[in-house]
């Protein structure tokens, strides 16, 4: 009985994913039942994704983002499993995409669709840094986005950014516009005061400060810093400097994917 | 036919390659730059229409967002004046990874005509450039021609498939004269010496035939210094006594006699292993690879972390890669292009190339680098350091391998080509300003996506239970990997069934290439066809290549032809013993005093701003040191998490809080003055970072890592013995196993006028340790005003090698010393203190001293330190204040206390020398009261911040 009620998450791999195991372990902290499984069982039609309630898309470098980041797997997505992963959209399911999986979802034309149309129209670009850079970022988390990973989640939270392409542009201020409109934004970087940040506490000149994105029904969630990667108390930089919380800001996001299907 | 497609960003968008080459343009010192434009190049071969060309820029190759294109012509930059436009592409036959992953994203449109790929990129330069100017733009700046050149207009880029007419080569070796074995050797490349090359005439003389090529190179390989440490493990006449087998009389001693009952396997297989719980155990091999990144920083540096991973992939039935480490060593950064000899690259162009290998390979493979240290001198100049480590979880079933003849011989991973071609012979000699030239076929460029994929599945097969044994195609390639691991049974290997990367290779070419990202696994018959299945489901490439016999030698085959064959034990035990000669005699340094300064603020800002000490955060934020999310102890820390911790901690099984922590020591400066103590104060330090965060003595394991200048001179080899020695004499009484090690000799540089230049003798010394509890974990910076600062250890006059006597420009042969015994208690004590949880914060004592170690927790913490030098524990001789903040004594630790924890912390420390020297303070100053009880720093923390970033703020 109690194994029914577990949301089934399939954390999908590809030659170059890295954050499968710690993504799988965020989802089975919260209890779900994470699979990882390569995307030629995807292709290949061995693994349906209508077996699953949740698809993660993690981080990593897929096809070593020869050619820019997360553009060669986002192609797949677009061109060889778009029927299956509209069905599963459409049919209430969630997505959510970290770091490369942003990356990904973008540039398959699945995230933003401000308006139905799954054409690309915002990106991931090079940091104004000119390098990759793993730090620490503040976030706000937005009360008003109608994304369902967010619920209730803490204004404020703390995950680490790495990256090298992680600067988040629009194809016209219409686009951003529209954004704000629809509490599509998700989450913004912001300086430990919660005031507007500069560089490096916004750590790759992100338009507006965008961090993470969501598409207008709330249930495909993009960003670019690692949730999954503060889930032990532990893993805050500064956990020696205070006493050990109980958990990591992490864990929220997590939970509230699975709450959704209880 | 050939399309040619140019991408570059849109105006508006900033361009960090361009503004990078901009940068150094400016950096050479030519200013007449006035607009640099970068470009991105794709030719593609293959019948294309207009619509599949437009749809592979559109949907592949740009973004939509950011990215304009042109097909077969340039994306035009507006400009005034003249413009000079530069293209450069890989030379034939380097890998090529963007065109690997073009064309598969090109037939993930179902386009399916293309059969090549090749990049390139062009550059635009607007300003008025000489001719010269435009010469040392090419050659400093944008191209490194032992992997690139500029490409010319009507250049050939794609070539015809063709293989070389197959021909058994045999060597005339039976009836050379030594003149004639000597040319043989040189011509072949093979850095055998006279004796070696006898031996060999005397064995094939019994065999009664010539050696093919083949043979002799796998000869040579076997016995290179590289891949059997001759040097080491021979016999060295030093000093009147004659030692048999260096490494067997102190570091494999030490280990022995000391017998851990949590040693599992040492020295035996490609990396330690020691116990972690009772499911895994844990490995680590540290590895240098100094020669390819000299020739070609980034591609050396990159396969120099790419061949570590694959030694715990290899050791065992192959272990989980979770951390990698890397140390560097670089000539100063700020050295004029005028004085490098010849074919030397500037150290600031090696160690920005060195970094990005590293970072792009560990970053891909999802390791993180979370420890590591950098050193400069101008001794490194001709031959930078770069050692790579890498930590492996294995469960503990899995650490032994099964040699069954019948077995199938399967290479994985990546497919052969001629990289890498006489690289463990090659790192055996020493380099000189011809080297990029006579050795391009030894620089390598890794692909970590495939060797991600090969530890992604052969997680998988192990776990399965799916092959017996397994080893890496390191130095050597499949001689090295299949000569070794069939050492006690034989085999025989078919050439021509090893997948290539291209036409044109040798048989001999295919069996010693040390291509990247392949690993060699022995399969029972009866799971051959699972193994190739799983290997096909996840796009890894594994080939059968041959079969394990059991006749103890090894059969070369090659279109059903035999084109070699070698006796086990000749190969392997054949090798002549070299005898070398060995002395130390201590250099005469001038014994120079300091003035002791009323004021040592600007000292101490000098210190922080040197180099060796300086914060090295530009490298650490480009490494991801958090991914596989078990980072408990950052390399980064403190209230803005930027400042040095000493020791990472990291849990690699998230739902447990047992965790592994890894330290170094590394000091060269102290081995100009005497090996023995440098080894000691290595230890020391790498011992006392572990103890530092709250790791206990009786659970560090040790690595070491000898990179010397050429040991065939004695005063070289004599350094090693001491330091060796030391290796042997510390670790015995800190009770601290050696479970790995490598050297790398021979790092000299021949400059043009014929001079030689030896690196310092370097010891990296590794320690890695298993901690019960992270949560027990403390970190360096200061935490809460009110709380006590503690000095712990004895401070002695020991200021020779220090950076104190380094910025004054002053010398002294008093090296730092270990008193064995007492530091020994002093880190039980510190031990006990930290799980006793008495302890705030605790930061170890190392370059800078005592002073340094102040500012550090203070400004890393965000506050003040209020101290009295008077308090500190000292020996009687130290009558100076400047010798109290600088000496670089080992052993002693800064330590922050809580006012009700005190009692208990001094209990703790009770035998050993500690006191309580100051207190933490709320105002951000540091200050230090003197011997004579005024004021010698009075510094405000955030300048001393300040001078301690800017150095490598890049």
């Amino acid at each position: 009985m109690v194994e029914r009620m577990k949301p089934r998450v399939l954390v999908l791999r590809a030659a170059g994913s890295n954050c499968d195991g710690e993504t799988q372990f965020a989802f089975q902290h919260v209890g779900a039942q994470a699979d990882l499984v390569h995307i030629n069982r995807l292709l290949q039609g061995d693994i349906r994704l209508v077996d699953y309630q949740i698809l993660a898309i993690p981080g990593g470098f897929t096809y070593g983002d020869d050619i820019s980041a997360g553009k060669i797997l986002a192609n797949q997505l677009k061109y060889q499993l778009a029927d299956q992963i509209l069905a599963f959209h459409q049919s209430g399911k969630l997505i959510v995409g970290i770091c490369n999986g942003f990356q990904v979802l973008v540039k398959a034309g699945m995230l933003p669709r401000v308006d139905t149309t799954a054409e690309q129209s915002v990106t991931l670009t090079f940091n104004d840094s000119g390098r990759f850079e793993d730090r620490w970022v503040e976030l706000t988390a937005n009360p008003k986005s109608v994304c369902v990973f967010t619920q209730e989640m803490p204004e404020r939270v703390y995950f680490p950014v790495a990256h090298a392409e992680g600067k988040f542009v629009v194809q016209d201020s219409t686009v951003l516009a529209k954004l704000h409109e629809n509490g599509q934004i998700v989450f913004r970087y912001c300086r430990p005061d919660g005031s507007e940040p500069t560089y490096p506490d916004n750590p790759n000149g992100s338009v507006d400060h965008i961090a993470g994105i969501c598409d207008p029904t709330g249930r495909v969630l993009g960003l670019m810093p690692h949730p999954e990667r503060h889930i032990d108390p532990t893993n805050h930089p500064q956990w020696t400097r205070r006493a050990l919380r109980a958990e990591g800001d992490g864990v929220a996001l997590f939970r509230n994917a699975v709450a959704y299907y209880a | 036919m050939i399309t040619r497609i140019e991408l570059a960003l849109k105006r508006g968008y900033t361009d960090a390659e361009a503004n990078k080459i901009g940068a150094s343009i400016r950096d050479l010192g030519i200013k007449s730059i006035e607009q640099v434009s970068f470009f991105r190049v794709f030719y593609l071969l293959g019948e294309l229409g207009v619509q599949e060309q437009q749809r592979i820029a559109a949907e592949l190759l740009a973004d939509r967002v950011t990215d304009e294109f042109a097909i077969d012509s340039f994306v035009v930059r507006p400009h005034s004046g003249k413009a000079w436009s530069v293209e450069v592409t890989y030379n034939r036959g380097v890998t090529d990874l963007v065109a690997q992953t073009t064309f598969k994203g090109i037939q993930d449109l179902g386009i399916s005509t293309v059969q090549e790929v090749k990049t390139a990129r062009r550059y635009e330069f607007v300003g008025n450039l000489s001719e010269a100017e435009k010469e040392l733009i090419a050659q400093k700046l944008l191209v490194n021609k032992v992997i690139e050149h500029v490409k010319n207009p009507d250049e050939t880029l794609f070539f015809p498939a063709l293989d070389p007419e197959f021909k058994i080569i045999t060597v005339p070796l039976l009836g050379a004269d030594d003149a004639e074995l000597l040319r043989i050797s040189r011509e072949r490349d093979l850095f055998l010496n006279l004796i070696e090359m006898q031996t060999i005439q005397n064995h094939f003389r019994s065999l009664k035939r010539e050696p093919t090529d083949i043979e002799l190179e796998m000869l040579a390989q076997t016995w290179s210094e590289h891949c059997s440490h001759k040097t080491l493990t021979g016999r060295i006449e030093f000093e009147g006594e004659s030692i048999d087998n260096l490494l067997k009389q102190t570091i494999f001693r030490v280990t022995k006699e000391l017998n851990k009952p949590w040693c599992v396997s040492v020295f035996k297989d490609n990396a330690g292993i020691i116990k972690f719980d009772e499911n895994y155990h844990i490995c680590f091999k540290v590895e240098t690879h100094n020669h390819p990144s000299a020739m070609e920083p980034y591609g050396g540096a990159n396969t120099g972390i790419g061949g570590v991973i694959r030694d715990p992939l290899g050791t065992g039935l192959g272990a989980k890669p979770i951390i990698n480490s890397d140390v560097f060593c670089f000539g100063p950064v700020d050295v004029p292009h005028s004085i490098l000899p010849k074919g030397v690259l500037h150290p600031k162009r090696v160690m920005q190339g060195v970094v990005a290998g590293v970072r792009d390979y560990g970053n891909r493979m999802g390791i993180p680098t979370n420890n590591g240290a950098i050193c400069f001198d101008e001794r490194y100049i001709g031959n930078p350091l770069v050692y790579c480590g890498n930590v492996g979880l294995i469960p503990v079933d899995k650490c032994e391998k099964e040699i069954i003849s019948g077995d199938w011989i399967v290479v994985v991973g990546g497919r052969t080509g001629r990289d890498g071609i006489h690289g463990a012979t090659a790192s055996s000699g020493e380099l000189h300003s011809e080297s990029e030239g006579t050795w391009s076929g030894a620089v390598q460029i890794g692909n970590p996506i495939v060797e991600k994929k090969l530890v992604d599945t052969l997680m998988q097969a192990r776990d399965l239970g799916l092959y017996r044994a397994i080893t890496d195609c390191g130095a050597g390639g499949l001689s090295s990997a299949v000569g070794e691991l069939a050492k006690t049974s034989g085999a025989q290997v078919e050439l021509d069934a090893v997948p290539l990367k291209y036409h044109g290779l040798s048989y001999m070419e295919i069996w010693i290439s040390e291509a990247q990202e392949r690993m060699v696994i022995f399969v029972a018959p009866e799971k051959l066809d699972t193994v190739l299945a799983l290997f096909a489901s996840e796009d890894v490439e594994a080939t059968v290549i041959g079969k394990v016999t059991a006749d103890k030698k090894i059969h070369l085959r090659y279109r059903g032809v035999q084109v070699g064959e070698l006796q086990m034990d000749f190969l392997h035990d054949g090798m002549p013993k070299p005898v070398r000669r060995a002395q130390w005699q201590a250099p005469k340094i001038e014994e120079q005093g300091s003035s002791d300064p009323a004021d040592l603020a600007p000292a101490l800002h000098a210190i922080l701003a040197a180099p060796n000490v300086c914060s090295k955060e530009w490298v650490i934020r480009q490494y991801d040191h958090e991914v596989q999310g078990g980072s408990v102890l950052k390399p980064l820390l403190g209230a803005e998490n930027d400042g040095p911790g000493n020791a990472s901690i990291t849990r690699p099984l998230l739902n447990s809080y047992r965790a592994v922590v890894l330290s170094n020591g590394l000091n060269p400066k102290y081995g100009l003055i005497d090996p023995y103590h440098m080894a000691s104060s290595a230890i020391d330090e790498a011992v006392r970072n572990i103890i530092a965060v709250g790791g206990s003595l009786d659970r560090i394991a040790l690595l070491d890592n000898f990179c010397w200048g050429n040991t065939d001179k004695p005063d070289r080899l004599g350094s090693l013995v001491r330091a060796a020695r030391a290796c042997y004499d510390i670790a015995k009484i800190y009770g601290t196993p050696f479970i790995s090690g490598k050297d790398s000799l021979n790092n000299e540089y021949q400059t043009d006028s014929g001079e030689t230049i030896a690196i310092p003798p370097t010891l990296l010394i590794s320690a890695i340790a298993v901690m019960e509890d992270a949560r027990k974990a403390v970190s360096m910076d200061l935490k809460a005003a009110g709380n006590s600062i503690y000095a712990v250890g004895l401070t002695r006059k020991e200021l020779g090698g220090s950076h104190y006597y380094e910025v004054l420009g002053l010398t002294s042969a008093a090296v730092p010393q270990v008193d064995g015994q007492r530091a020994r208690r002093i880190f039980e004590a510190v031990s006990s203190a930290i799980q006793e949880d008495t302890v705030r914060a605790c930061h170890d004592c190392s370059e800078g001293g005592l002073g340094v170690a102040l500012a550090e927790m203070a400004f890393a913490g965000g506050l003040g330190a209020e101290v009295d030098l008077a308090a500190v524990p000292r020996s009687s001789d130290v009558r100076q204040n400047d010798w109290i903040l600088f000496s670089e004594s080992n052993s002693r630790f800064v330590c922050e206390v809580e006012a009700d924890k005190k009692q208990e912390f001094e209990k703790c420390l009770s035998g050993c020398d500690f006191a309580e020297i100051g207190q933490v303070t709320a105002e951000p100053i540091f200050r230090a009261t003197g011997l004579q009880g005024r004021l010698v720093v009075c510094e405000n923390v955030l300048a001393l911040k300040n001078s301690w970033q800017k150095t490598l703020k890049w």
